[in-house]
């Protein structure tokens, strides 16, 4: 993992004096809410429904055990016990005291980390794959050029007033983890016929209001580019991204009114300046990071026959949905769910956190990462050592063996916090948990994605469900409109709306219908999506309106 | 523009801002800053060493390109603090196009952005006029740490 030097600790510690002064004059009435507002927000603090809310950056999605101990610390005594992981791979607390803040900012530095850029109308936390690094199918390990890209643009002052938010992805795995066609930028590794190191570059990808997959503005980028590139596509970004409506202010719209020809041309002219300039990245910058984030392949062998995934149905069930292949022999990737029926997606109390910071201590070279699907992953796991964690994941109700299932949602926090949602989805998750809850079924189904979004934002990212819920007002009344055919990864593909939407307590009996016509439908072990890219949305729309109307 | 911070000092300013419909003339020892279209159009005439320009946020540089050695100031608006086109003219200004003379922040400038203001190559800051300047002297040293993008 990276560590912080002397001048990353510093910048922390003077982020966290400046909010604090920032804070006390706007206390004392000395900075009008107008202008505490984007200070606020680069510092992670939303005002929310019912409280403020902090939302603290979890770089490319990665904690060490200490810096989870200190988020269960600050979930005990500044909120009420608990946190909830996000789609982007942040956490945030959502009871928060506002004058409170600047505390909970310096307990965080203390173990490297910050709320900062975690909203607001500048770069946010750059996202990867939860497997980087460790992955069996990696080309190349994304981490360090995360690390890269995450102190560039940390107070990047000529980015910080942006017409929107700007979210970067970087993965580095043959399959796409990181969803990188539906952010700002997207980074995939690359490497060149003569054996260079890359990336190819992705632009004007995003959900939200407007939906759309990335467009590839370039198929090889060397890696020392990197920086000078990004400099130039937030350059042209940022001079001539619409202003005037907040709504057309992402750097998609801007890519559409330019065409992607005509933008890559502002870029390519751009970079022309700066290619090989003071900011292009050379070997040494490339090794020391890469130091940082070094292997631990040394993990202990199986030592003893503790480990047979048959000897147990419950256990052997776990192992075949939250184990995932290590690049590493005698290695495993865990992810631990959060997705228990009953618990609001992405939730963890401060005495969970505590318990896979013990597990993470024991088992995984004490590191944790967030996936963007809100689950924890323990990446360095001995296969001998799987028996002994799942027996530690159950006792902290983790280890339910739903990993990529239809009761592994994807949720935003909805109307019950969020002040922006026009329906509440949090309820509608637990409907759908509690309706689906027995394993032989779902396990039959098979790997199926559901998201669940409960305004336009799409932060529960419903495009890309493949069964996508979305929370609409009309007329002061909650409905849900359901989408059908999303997808992420190499295949990525925006769902479609299958009809009119529905009331709260009909979704469980839209989500059997729906599975009802894939059963129905389906090949020999043929996945749900691949069904519906076969045989259309038809067959879905008759059994759900055929049956409703 | 009586509250001027200008590289780092408190100082009177000796430039008068022109609106692009006043018509003012210099008083003695006082220059002029001239928005962009007008600058372009009278420059021939003008005193060049007691002239500077000023610049919108959607304003391009391109005219000022062959003058920039001898022009010498640039005023770069900001209609509000929000807008952060501005940055990217003054990087272009310094870095791309090597632009050494004095450049200032004009407009909704106010103490919170001073410092990423000057990691932008802004030297000289006409600070709305409610701006404590001794506050804002002080957001020069909000941070002891350089950023990456601008060293």
């Amino acid at each position: 993992m990276y560590r912080y030097n002397p001048t990353d600790q510093q910048l922390v510690d003077d982020r966290v004096a400046q909010f604090r002064d920032q804070m006390n004059r706007f206390l004392g009435g000395r900075l009008s809410e107008d202008e505490f507002r984007p200070l606020r927000l680069q510092n992670g603090l939303y005002v929310q429904r019912h409280a403020p809310m902090l939302r603290v950056a979890i770089p490319y999605g990665t904690l060490a055990s200490a810096q989870l101990r200190k988020l269960a610390d600050i979930a005990r005594r500044y909120d009420r016990g608990y946190g909830h992981f996000t789609t982007r791979c942040n956490i945030q607390f959502n009871w928060v005291r506002l004058e409170e803040v600047p505390d909970i900012l310096a307990e965080l530095a203390t173990v490297q980390m910050h709320a900062i850029q975690t909203s607001g109308n500048c770069i946010r936390n750059i996202t990867t794959d939860p497997f980087a690094g460790v992955a069996a199918d990696e080309l190349f390990d994304p981490r360090p050029y995360c690390e890269i890209v995450r102190q560039w643009s940390t107070l990047a002052p000529e980015f910080l007033f942006l017409p929107r938010k700007f979210k970067i992805a970087i993965s580095g795995g043959a399959e796409d983890r990181a969803a990188v066609r539906f952010h700002d930028i997207g980074a995939r590794a690359r490497m060149a016929a003569d054996g260079r190191l890359g990336f190819e570059i992705h632009v004007g990808g995003g959900l939200g209001r407007t939906p759309m997959v990335g467009r590839l503005l370039k198929d090889f980028l060397p890696r020392e580019e990197l920086l000078n590139y990004f400099e130039a596509i937030l350059r042209v970004y940022n001079r001539h991204g619409r202003r005037d409506n907040k709504y057309k202010a992402r750097i998609k719209i801007l890519v559409k009114d330019l065409t992607l020809e005509g933008f890559a041309r502002e870029v390519e002219d751009e970079w022309a300046w700066s290619r090989g300039g003071p900011a292009t990245l050379g070997d040494e910058t490339f090794r020391s990071m890469e130091a940082f984030f070094a292997r631990h392949d040394t993990a202990p062998a199986p030592a003893d026959g503790t480990y047979d995934p048959a000897q147990d149905p419950a256990f052997s069930r776990w192992v075949a949905r939250n184990v995932s292949p290590h690049r590493a022999a005698g290695q495993a990737i865990v992810t631990l769910s959060l997705k228990k029926t009953g618990v609001p997606p992405g939730d963890a109390t401060a005495e969970q956190m505590d318990g896979i910071a013990a597990l993470a201590e024991r088992y995984s070279a004490g590191e944790i990462r967030v996936s963007h699907e809100q689950n924890l992953v323990l990446p360095h796991v001995a296969r001998g050592d799987l028996p002994a964690l799942w027996q530690g994941a159950r006792a902290l109700g983790l280890a339910t063996p739903n990993i990529g299932l239809l009761t592994d949602l994807v949720c935003c926090p909805g109307g019950d916090f969020c002040s922006l949602a026009n329906a509440r989805s949090i309820p509608v998750a637990d409907a759908i948990q509690q309706r689906f809850d027995d394993l032989d079924y779902l396990f039959d189904l098979g790997p199926l994605e559901l998201n669940l979004s409960g305004c336009v934002n799409a932060c529960g990212h419903h495009h890309i469900g493949h069964i996508g819920i979305l929370g609409v007002d009309k007329n002061n009344e909650e409905w849900y409109q359901v989408t059908v055919g999303g997808r992420e990864g190499e295949r990525g593909a925006l769902g479609r709306v299958i009809g009119p939407a529905f009331a709260a307590e009909q979704i469980p009996d839209v989500i059997q219908r729906l599975l009802e016509a894939y059963l129905a439908a389906r090949h020999e072990g043929e996945p749900f999506i691949d069904a519906v890219e076969r045989i259309g949305l038809e067959p879905f729309k008759a059994r759900v309106y055929g049956g409703v109307a | 523009m009586s509250r001027l911070i200008c590289r780092g000092e408190l100082i009177e300013d000796r430039w008068r801002w022109v609106d692009a419909d006043e018509a003012p003339a210099p008083a003695a020892g006082e220059g002029l800053i001239l928005p962009l279209a007008r600058w372009c159009a009278q420059r021939p005439g003008l005193d060049a060493a007691r002239t500077g320009v000023w610049l919108g946020p959607d304003d391009d540089v391109a005219p000022l390109l062959p003058w920039l050695a001898t022009l010498p100031l640039i005023a770069i608006r900001f209609p509000v603090f929000t807008d952060g086109r501005g940055y990217s003219l003054a990087r272009l200004l310094r870095g791309r196009h090597g632009y050494a003379g004095e450049l200032r922040a004009v407009g909704d400038v106010l103490r919170d952005q001073l410092y990423f203001l000057q990691r932008c190559g802004f030297d000289s800051f006409a600070l709305r006029a409610d701006q404590p300047p001794e506050e804002a002297l002080a957001a020069f040293h909000d941070y002891s740490w350089a950023p990456l993008s601008a060293r």
